[in-house]
């Protein structure tokens, strides 16, 4: 039965439900439990934003803390899962996916290759990204598209708790490494979950509003901006279709052509740096298979080439926003040659 | 004042998240003559488009929403009445409506009780019960269907009496557990379903499935069946389109099961992505996949139908109805063709394996009247 829950305790009931289906499944990271080899409760935390709360008493040892090192916990949970298990680990911000770059480029995404089909790698990264909330440079970045590149990652950005849970569950039992990224604004975020197990595909987009006029490509936090920017156009007379990709690998080329060819227009958002990234990805993706169908030049709203600024007036004009899709959209809709 | 030859004409409420639609075409003209279950105006939600139809013979002298408008669930389409009344006096209408209608109210009230939940045995079953008043109606869904499927329906015929629309076992919300997935086991669970809230006799209705199902309790206790009737049922013969069945289970995403749910319809068009996408959610879930093949064995096997009773339709007891979409390219409208003359049969034109959807104002009288003349009848 579906009832109403937050991003947060989907993800929470997804990591739960299946510790209780798989027993090879193990959490890792630094402060999930929260209280460990110290004086005090233990499951104090459940990880920085509670995310994991609740599993330790629930799990006991399948639930361990790690040492503030990225580099020996993401490398351990890799080896982990070459061996058998199936380990979640959280990485508390993506900005440090730096520190433990090797443990997941170099040696997690090539095992299948490299032993020729003989290993499987089935382990899960989840980590926090996203700019909003005045944590600075180093602490607020949205770095999909770097292991989007990696060939042998998989790759999911939950935009709502439907998604964060079916998705989680399936990256759980997926047999490759798969980077889950969670965006820190929408832990508090609701929607309707069905209580029971259950799995979505990778590489299905989502058609979350259709519309007949202009195509909005948007992951994560961006596509509920997309759709405030929807409202607002529609009103107006503007009806976009907004996809949320849910995967950007794989990704689902044939759900974002298909609807590029109905509306020969198109915004692609994008929380992350400018260059080389989602939008430019999936920019080149409809330029080189669309290209018939474009009636106007492929919009892209992203934020500026330039660290997170810490200053809050300058942060809130760094991430695209509602009106500044609007605008975007404006202009391609309104575009003729 | 509210004279009885006045009809406004009002957005319905389609399922029970229903609680706006958007008028997409009118299909009558003002001043046009309309009869009681013509079409008058197609209107689009977020999960279905269907037209609107007349419940009473008149002329349609005001067509209120304009195409395009977006009118929440009770709101004025039109103004249907006599040929002779005063354009004044529907101005007054409309002004009247529009003075007194609460949408937000009206959208609630008419939603009527939302679904609950009984325990038959292990399992536990989701079901909706609207109206009052006896014997009651149980409807049964089809194969991968839920108590949604009868969205245009179980409202329409809850007028003097209550209807039961139940998600079977391995269907909809209720449990996963369908036993060894025959139809005696479904049936069990349905006459389980009467025990527990007291349902005897009722008339059951049935869908494909559901009619294979309702069929398999006529013949083993008439006692609990006022009336009979089935819609495109199974059961009744050995050709199905099985590679539907195969597809249906095995399709776990958009595109591949679009493509499977439109062989459900005589026009494709009905099935809107947040149709595909509700059934997908459904499909997605751990266990149903599963109970979804096990109840499919119960039935199908080898690419035919593996359980029908047609040769017993005989023995059956009970008033008998049954109603086929001619253009159903799951089961055949043949199996509705050459059985005993005390079975009443209607083929609806235009209509494919889900009349109860495609062809609904048909659907709700043929019910409707055949539920009202069995209950007479001794």
């Amino acid at each position: 039965m579906a009832r109403t829950i937050t991003y947060q305790q989907a993800i929470n009931e997804a990591l739960d439900q299946e510790m209780g289906n798989d027993p090879s499944v193990i959490l890792m990271g630094e402060d999930i439990v929260g209280g460990s080899g110290a004086d005090g409760e233990m499951d104090a935390w459940g990880g920085p934003l509670g995310i994991t709360k609740g599993l330790y008493p629930k799990y006991g040892d399948r639930v361990m803390d790690t040492p503030i090192t990225e580099s020996a916990f993401i490398g351990a949970a890799v080896g982990a899962a070459a061996s058998g298990l199936r380990p979640v680990a959280e990485l508390m911000f993506s900005d440090f996916m730096g520190v433990c770059f090797d443990q997941i480029y170099n040696q997690a995404a090539k095992f299948r290759y490299m032993f020729g089909g003989k290993a499987e790698t089935p382990v899960v990264i989840r980590t926090m990204y996203g700019a909003g909330i005045r944590a600075a440079a180093q602490h607020s970045q949205s770095p999909y598209s770097i292991f989007t590149h990696v060939p042998g990652l998989k790759v999911v950005v939950p935009s709502n708790p439907y998604d964060a849970k079916g998705l989680l569950i399936q990256a759980i039992r997926d047999n490759d490494p798969v980077i889950c990224f969670e965006h820190k604004s929408l832990y508090q975020t609701e929607g309707e979950v069905p209580e029971e197990l259950y799995t979505l595909p990778f590489g299905e987009a989502n058609v979350v509003r259709e519309g007949g006029d202009v195509t909005i490509i948007a992951l994560g936090l961006m596509v509920h901006r997309s759709l405030e920017a929807a409202e607002t156009l529609a009103a107006d007379g503007i009806e976009c279709e907004v996809i949320d990709p849910r995967t950007t690998s794989p990704l689902d080329d044939e759900t974002i052509l298909e609807s590029v060819e109905s509306t020969g227009r198109v915004v692609i958002v994008d929380e992350a740096s400018p260059r080389c990234s989602m939008a430019t990805d999936i920019s080149a993706l409809i330029a080189r298979d669309a290209f018939g169908s474009l009636e106007a030049p492929i919009q892209m709203v992203t934020p500026p080439h330039t660290p997170v600024p810490f200053a809050g007036s300058l942060e809130d004009l760094y991430v695209p926003d509602a009106t500044k899709i609007e605008t975007a959209v404006r202009q391609v809709a309104g575009y003729s040659r | 004042m509210r004279d009885p030859e006045i009809h406004r004409l009002t957005m319905p409420k389609w399922g029970l998240t229903m609680t706006a639609g958007m008028v997409v075409k009118w299909l009558v003209d003002e001043g046009g003559e309309v009869a009681a279950g013509d079409e008058l105006v197609e209107v689009e939600t977020e999960k279905i488009a269907s037209a609107v139809e007349a419940a009473t013979a008149g002329v349609l002298h005001r067509r209120v929403a304009d195409e395009g408008d977006t009118v929440p669930v009770g709101g004025l389409l039109g103004v249907i009445a006599g040929p002779d009344i005063a354009p004044e006096q529907i101005d007054l209408i409309v002004e009247e409506f529009a003075e007194t209608f609460v949408p937000g109210e009206e959208a609630v009230t008419t939603g009527g009780p939302s679904t609950q939940r009984v325990q038959v045995g292990d399992r536990s079953i989701r079901y909706l019960a609207l109206g009052e008043g006896g014997p009651p109606a149980v409807l049964l869904h089809g194969f991968g269907g839920d108590l949604n499927n009868w969205l245009f329906n179980s409202d329409a015929l809850s007028t003097g009496r209550t209807v039961y629309a139940l998600d079977l076992p391995g269907h909809g919300e209720s449990s996963r557990d369908v036993g060894d997935g025959s139809i005696d086991t479904l049936a069990g669970a349905v006459t389980g379903f009467m025990d527990a809230l007291a349902i005897s006799p009722a008339h059951i209705a049935g869908h494909s499935l559901g009619g294979a199902i309702a069929l398999q309790i006529a013949l083993s206790e008439p006692a609990r069946v006022a009336s009979l009737s089935l819609i495109a049922s199974a059961g009744l013969g050995p050709e199905i389109d099985a590679g539907f069945i195969e597809g249906f289970v095995a399709a776990e995403r958009r595109r591949a099961l679009r493509d499977e749910l439109q062989k459900l319809f005589a026009d494709p068009a009905l099935v809107t992505r947040r149709l595909v996408d509700d059934v997908l959610k459904f499909k997605r879930i751990d266990g149903v996949a599963d109970a979804l093949r096990k109840t499919a064995t119960g039935f199908v096997s080898g690419g035919a139908q593996s359980h029908y009773l047609r040769d017993r339709l005989g023995e059956i007891t009970v008033p008998t109805q049954i109603i086929w979409g001619e253009m159903d390219g799951i089961i055949p409208a043949s199996h509705a063709a050459g059985l005993p003359d005390s079975i009443e049969t209607t083929l609806l034109p235009g209509a494919g394996h889900m009349p109860m959807m495609e062809a609904a104002s048909e659907v709700n009288l043929l019910l409707a009247g055949f539920m009202e003349r069995a209950a007479v009848t001794p």
